[in-house]
């Protein structure tokens, strides 16, 4: 049976498939969708996989390392810089190893259409010394899944598997299978492996040195990569590596007329790397991202021969691989007939029309004005980033998930004022509450805005973790409950808004303003599902 | 054979709708198909653009080369210029009259009027007028599938109604009928 997926679905229903019992997540693009597909799943349902959104992307991996160790087979999937978040859990569940198979998830956003970076996720694998796997299309996916935890189950090691945007949200056919059953309860026995102690953690760390043949041997073998050597010598000398889906763009532009290796499972098989050199006279990496498998590549072979990719220019330095600049470095000309129009204006995203964020920032800047250079005002990272374009042009900075209040702290301390910082709900629980906490026992002279829309907006909606309690989260972090304060962001209430953040600016401690209203979006959709419920 | 597709316009505008109705079709004709989605910040009132690749062979690429969509489908006549250097030689431009302005810096509309009627196969309508004649304007999506109809070529007329058909059957009879005729109604104003 085939079933038409995107790639995250893919990922989704080959885990749900391959007995999976959790999905730990905080939305993120392009990963959201992943955990949405299992939250819908009728299987899912059935089994009482877990699947609620988690509050960051540390508790998330935490909290699936904890069904791994009863046991069971658990995914947790993030964007890219979620795992600068759950980095420490990441890094020492290969310290620990796992039980129940245990798969970690990365989105990549190379060319940034949703983020504030393109870090390479391969590198945080290499980092943690663990099996990577990068399908290079949706049946890949879906069939990756099954042998990744398998895998991670004969290791007793997590894996990581890397996707991009491009894979992440985009459709194909899938064959699909049965659902196998989901592993019994077994929790882990042996203390040793999981209290790292130093004395501990030593010979766990040495057993993860000694697991790394193993781990070269399995991607060696894998079936997700291949070398494809023409029948006959092709014209082209080069050999192409391909990683992920950069194999789908060189098999566009030169079908069968050149060698290549497909790599979709790292390490990198380095007798294939070789086997490949030997019958070219150069090599071209083609992978999306950063130039994680050029760089070893160049080690591999040594300085005489040459290696093409990202670093000489042959592919563009940032921004992802796509049909075209694939084309270009295999010297394939490209069809383009027409050029950009001249009559095109860029057409940014913004502000859905009625948006509570609109009646924050048109309060706000006028306020900051009023108080001509001196003040300062932090933004974070959600719809509300949108307030850093004309017409608001009301934040000064956004770098990473909670920044707003601590960098805001931070500036208060040197002696900026007003130092404000504006964040939504759900990035306040995700990483700003702790945040808060050093605000409070320092007495930073700031004004914190939690503009709350009771969800996480910019990835489509879904529930934020502390709806209902921000205002007893600040009291009990030590804010003063008479700087407290919240108010309904609305076009009538602009004035009202206004005056609160003089008053708050004026008081010398933290305080925090919670405008909250729902996001028009989520309230549209609300209605139509009630209307819906109605009909039945 | 194959058909490269660019459904486009600003976010909101129902193009994913349009690409849910081609791929069931392709779907349900046997063919392969990978479509290529614009998902996250990129909805909110900016300009939004779907791959849509249909065909009788193996589809490696997930995105359109340059130079070989064969029809370009906009909801906006500014958008469908955006996408001008996928367009192929011969190909097709499908695209509503009606311009979106939600931008201070929007070009004179008879500029774009200009740039579109310079291409050898533009299709352009009022189809939210057209929507509004026939069923409601909400159906102005099916209408510039219906226009895109005969353009798509690998998939028939009657395949691509269908499709619209069975898309939208869980919402009731009526919202079917209006479909249909959305879709009819475009098809007759190319045909």
């Amino acid at each position: 049976m085939k079933r038409l997926l995107l790639g995250d679905e893919a990922i989704a229903l080959g885990a749900l498939h391959a007995g999976l019992s959790g999905v730990y997540a905080y939305p993120g693009t392009p990963s959201t969708e992943i955990t949405e597909f299992i939250q819908g799943d009728k299987l899912a349902r059935e089994r009482n996989v877990h699947s609620r959104w988690c509050t960051n992307e540390k508790t998330a991996m935490e909290a699936a390392l904890g069904m791994s160790y009863a046991g069971k087979r658990a995914l947790v999937c993030m964007k890219h810089v979620g795992m600068n978040v759950c980095a420490d859990a990441f890094v020492n569940s290969a310290i620990t190893g796992c039980n129940g198979g245990l798969i970690v998830l990365a989105a990549d956003d190379p060319s940034m259409h949703s983020s504030q970076n393109e870090q390479d996720s391969r590198f945080y694998g290499k980092f943690a010394m663990i099996p990577v796997f990068e399908p290079s299309n949706q049946q890949e996916a879906y069939d990756m899944v099954e042998e990744a935890f398998a895998l991670s189950e004969r290791l007793k090691e997590p894996v990581l598997m890397r996707v991009v945007t491009r894979l992440a949200h985009s459709r194909a056919a899938v064959e699909i299978h049965d659902a196998k059953a989901e592993n019994e309860l077994s929790p882990e026995t042996d203390r040793t492996h999981w209290v790292l102690l130093p004395g501990n953690a030593k010979r766990q760390y040495a057993a993860l040195i000694e697991k790394q043949p193993v781990i070269a041997e399995a991607a060696a073998d894998s079936e997700f990569n291949r070398l494809e050597l023409c029948e006959d010598e092709p014209e082209n000398k080069t050999g192409v590596i391909c990683c992920g889906i950069g194999y789908n763009y060189v098999k566009e532009a030169v079908g069968n007329t050149m060698n290549v290796l497909k790599v979709s499972q790292y390490p990198l098989p380095e007798k294939d790397i070789v086997a490949l050199a030997a019958v070219s006279e150069n090599l071209l990496v083609v992978e999306d991202g950063q130039p994680v498998v050029e760089e070893l590549v160049r080690g591999m072979l040594g300085a005489g021969y040459p290696v093409y990719g990202r670093l000489t220019g042959a592919l563009p330095r940032a921004g992802e691989l796509n049909p075209d600049n694939v084309a270009k470095a295999l010297g394939v000309e490209s069809n383009k007939v027409y050029d950009p129009s001249p009559v095109l204006a860029g057409r940014p995203p913004q502000f859905c029309q009625g948006c509570g964020h609109r009646d924050v920032y048109n309060a706000l800047r006028e306020v900051v004005a009023e108080f001509g250079d001196k003040a300062r005002v932090f933004g974070d990272i959600g719809c509300y980033t949108l307030g850093a374009l004309p017409p608001f042009t009301a934040i000064d900075s956004c770098v990473d998930m909670g920044a707003s209040i601590t960098m805001a702290k931070g500036a208060a301390d040197a002696g900026v004022h007003p130092s404000i910082a504006i964040i939504g709900d759900s990035t306040f629980t995700h990483s700003g509450m702790t945040g808060l906490l050093d605000a409070v026992n320092d007495h930073s002279n700031i004004v914190v805005v939690i503009s709350d829309n009771l969800t996480t907006g910019m990835t489509g909606g879904q529930d934020s973790a502390g709806t209902s309690k921000y205002e007893a989260i600040c009291v009990a972090l030590g804010v003063d409950p008479a700087h407290v304060r919240v108010i309904v962001p609305q076009p009538t209430k602009v004035e009202q808004i206004k005056e609160m953040i003089r008053e708050e600016i004026a008081y010398p401690d933290v305080s925090v303003i919670i405008p909250r209203r729902e996001c028009i979006q989520t309230l549209a959709r609300h209605a139509r599902q009630k209307a819906a419920a109605r009909k039945q | 054979m194959k058909k490269d597709i660019i459904l486009c316009g600003v976010g909101g505008q129902g193009i994913l709708s349009i690409a849910t109705i081609i791929g069931e079709a392709a779907t349900a004709a046997g063919l392969n198909l990978k479509q290529a989605e614009v998902h996250g910040m990129s909805q909110r009132g900016g300009d939004v653009q779907s791959n849509l690749r249909l065909s009788t062979d193996v589809i490696y690429s997930d995105l359109i080369p340059m130079g070989e969509a064969d029809v370009i489908i906009s909801m906006e006549p500014m958008e469908a210029l955006r996408y001008l250097p996928y367009l192929s030689k011969e190909g097709a431009v499908v695209t509503s009259s009606q311009s979106f302005v939600n931008i201070p810096n929007y070009p004179e509309v008879s500029a774009i009027d200009a740039e579109l009627d310079k291409l050898p196969k533009v299709a352009k309508l009022d189809i939210e007028q057209i929507a509004k004649e026939v069923a409601t304007v909400r159906s102005a999506n099916v209408v510039l599938l219906g226009m895109a109809a005969p353009y798509i070529g690998i998939l028939s007329t009657d395949e691509l109604r269908g499709a619209v058909a069975r898309v939208f059957e869980r919402k009731g009879e009526a919202v079917v009928e209006a479909n249909l005729k959305a879709f009819d109604a475009g098809v007759a104003a190319v045909g």
